[in-house]
C-alpha cells in the first residue's frame, strides 16, 4: 500500500519542483536542469512497459504545458522511457519478475546506478535540446548546454536517490 | 485479424512508443507551422492560474520590504515637495531649484590596476569608501564608458571592466535613438558588439553609438564608439553590429567615477515592478 502512495506523491512533487524551482535556474542560458525525470528513473524496475511510456509522456506533457515548450519534454521523456528497460538490463543481469523495488544505491550498486542515470539523462537532454535547436540556437552552443545541464541534473538526481531511495524501502 | 492483434499485443511496448511519439511530433511540429491556439501552454486555465498564484505567493515574501520602500519614496517626495521649504530671501540666487535637480556627480580617480587580456577583466582604482565610492557606480572617460564598480575597500575600489562577460550596457544609435545592448564577446579589446538592433533599421559603417541613459549608472550620450561592421547571426532576428570602441583600455590611466544622485530612487521604483 505504501508503494502505491509513494509514486503519485513523487509524480506531483517532481513536477512542482521542476516548474517552480529548477525552471528558474537559467544561468547565462546554459544551465537548465530537468530534474523531473527523476520520477521516471525511480519507477519500479519491473514496471509494465506501457505504463512506463504513458507516465513519461504524460509527465513531459504537463511540464510542456507550464513552459510553453509544445511537446518537446513529452517527446524526450518518452524517448528516455523507451530506452529505460534496455539500459536497466545492462546493469542488473538477473531481474526477478516479482521484485517491485526501485533502482537505488543498494540494488544495482552505486556505480551502476550512476551510469544508469548518466545514460538516460544524456538521452533525455540530447533529445530535448536538439528538438529545441530546430527553432533556436547553434549546434556547439547546444552541445555545451546538453553537457552542462546534464551534469547539474545528474547531481540533483543522485542527491534525490540518496534521500528518497532510502526512505522508500 | 487475431494474429494481428496478438502481434500488436506482443509488441505493445514498441507500438505504444510509436503512437505516443507520433502524437508528440504532431503536437510539436504541427503547432509550430500553423500557430494554432493550443491548450498545452502556460496560458490555459489550469497552468495560468497556478503560475499566477505562485507569483502572488512569492510576492508576499517581499511585501514588508516593498512597504518600507514605498514609505521611503513617499518621505523622499514629501522632502522634495516645494511646500517643505521656507523661502527666506527672494533676492538670493537659488541653486537648488526644484525645477533642476542635479543628477550626476563626478569624481576623479586613477587606475592602480587594469587588464585587457582576460575574458573577464577588472579595473582597480585608487579611490575607495573613504572617498564616497560605492558599488554600482559607473566609470566613464571623455572617450566612453570604462566599467562599473563592484567591490569597495576603504582606500580602493575594483570595477568590472566593459571588457567583461557579465557587462551589458544599454546604448543607442545617435542618429535615430534606437536602443541596443553593448556586450563584449572576448578576443579583441578594441571591439565590442551591439546586439538587439531591429532588422529594419538602416545601419551604416561609421554610425555613432552613445549610452542611452536608461540605466541608472551612466548619463545619457556618453560616446562609446562607431560601427565597423554588422550582420544578422544565424538563428537570430536582430542585427549584431561590431563597434570600434573609442576608449583604448590598454592606455587607460584616469577615469571619472559617476555618482547618480537619484539612483536609489530609480532602483527602488524599478524593483517594485519586478515580482
Amino acid at each position: 500500500m505504501r508503494i502505491n502512495l509513494k509514486y503519485p506523491f513523487l509524480f506531483v512533487l517532481m513536477i512542482v519542483l521542476q516548474i517552480f524551482i529548477f525552471n528558474n535556474i537559467q544561468l547565462s542560458g546554459y544551465i537548465n536542469p530537468q530534474v523531473y525525470i527523476f520520477f521516471i528513473l525511480i519507477l519500479p524496475v519491473n514496471i509494465k512497459g506501457t505504463v512506463l511510456l504513458l507516465l513519461a509522456f504524460g509527465m513531459g506533457l504537463i511540464i510542456d504545458a507550464f513552459t510553453d515548450a509544445l511537446a518537446i519534454h513529452a517527446l524526450s521523456s518518452l524517448f528516455m522511457a523507451f530506452f529505460r528497460p534496455a539500459v536497466l538490463r545492462i546493469f542488473s543481469d538477473k531481474i526477478d519478475p516479482e521484485d517491485m523495488s526501485s533502482p537505488s544505491y543498494s540494488n544495482p550498486g552505486t556505480v551502476s546506478l550512476f551510469f544508469y542515470c548518466v545514460i538516460l539523462v544524456l538521452i533525455h537532454h540530447s533529445t530535448l535540446f536538439l528538438l529545441e535547436l530546430f527553432r533556436f540556437t547553434e549546434l556547439i552552443q547546444t552541445l555545451s548546454r546538453i553537457l552542462i545541464s546534464s551534469g547539474i541534473t545528474i547531481f540533483f538526481i543522485m542527491i534525490a536517490f540518496a534521500f528518497i531511495g532510502r526512505s522508500g524501502d | 485479424m487475431r494474429n494481428l492483434l496478438n502481434f500488436i499485443l506482443r509488441y505493445q511496448f514498441f507500438f505504444l512508443f510509436l503512437l505516443l511519439g507520433t502524437a508528440g511530433i504532431l503536437l510539436t511540429f504541427a503547432n509550430q507551422q500553423y500557430h494554432q491556439t493550443f491548450f498545452i501552454n502556460s496560458a490555459n486555465t489550469v497552468t495560468g492560474n497556478l503560475l499566477h498564484t505562485y507569483s502572488k505567493l512569492t510576492s508576499y515574501i517581499a511585501l514588508r520590504q516593498q512597504n518600507q520602500e514605498l514609505a521611503n519614496s513617499l518621505a523622499h517626495l514629501m522632502n522634495t515637495y516645494e511646500g517643505s521649504y521656507l523661502i527666506t530671501d527672494k533676492k538670493t540666487f537659488v541653486s537648488d531649484d526644484t525645477l533642476v535637480v542635479k543628477r550626476f556627480r563626478y569624481m576623479h580617480a586613477e587606475l592602480t590596476n587594469n587588464s585587457v587580456n582576460r575574458r573577464n577583466n577588472y579595473i582597480t582604482l585608487n579611490k575607495g569608501a573613504r572617498h564616497g565610492v560605492k558599488p554600482d557606480m559607473g566609470l566613464i572617460t571623455t572617450n566612453g564608458v570604462a566599467g562599473i564598480v563592484t567591490h569597495v575597500s576603504n582606500n580602493f575600489s575594483v570595477a568590472m571592466s566593459l571588457l567583461h562577460s557579465d557587462m551589458m550596457l544599454s546604448v543607442k544609435l545617435l542618429k535615430n535613438d534606437h536602443l541596443g545592448t553593448l556586450i563584449w564577446e572576448g578576443y579583441n579589446y578594441r571591439q565590442a558588439s551591439m546586439t538587439y538592433i531591429p532588422p529594419h533599421l538602416e545601419i551604416n559603417k561609421g554610425d555613432t553609438i552613445v549610452t542611452s541613459g536608461f540605466s541608472s549608472v551612466f548619463p545619457e550620450n556618453v560616446f562609446i564608439g562607431i560601427i565597423n561592421d554588422w550582420e544578422v547571426k544565424r538563428g537570430e532576428t536582430f542585427i549584431t553590429a561590431k563597434v570600434d570602441l573609442a576608449l583604448d583600455f590598454n592606455k587607460l590611466t584616469h577615469v571619472f567615477i559617476v555618482k547618480n544622485l537619484l539612483r536609489e530612487e530609480q532602483d527602488e521604483l524599478e524593483a517594485q515592478i519586478i515580482p
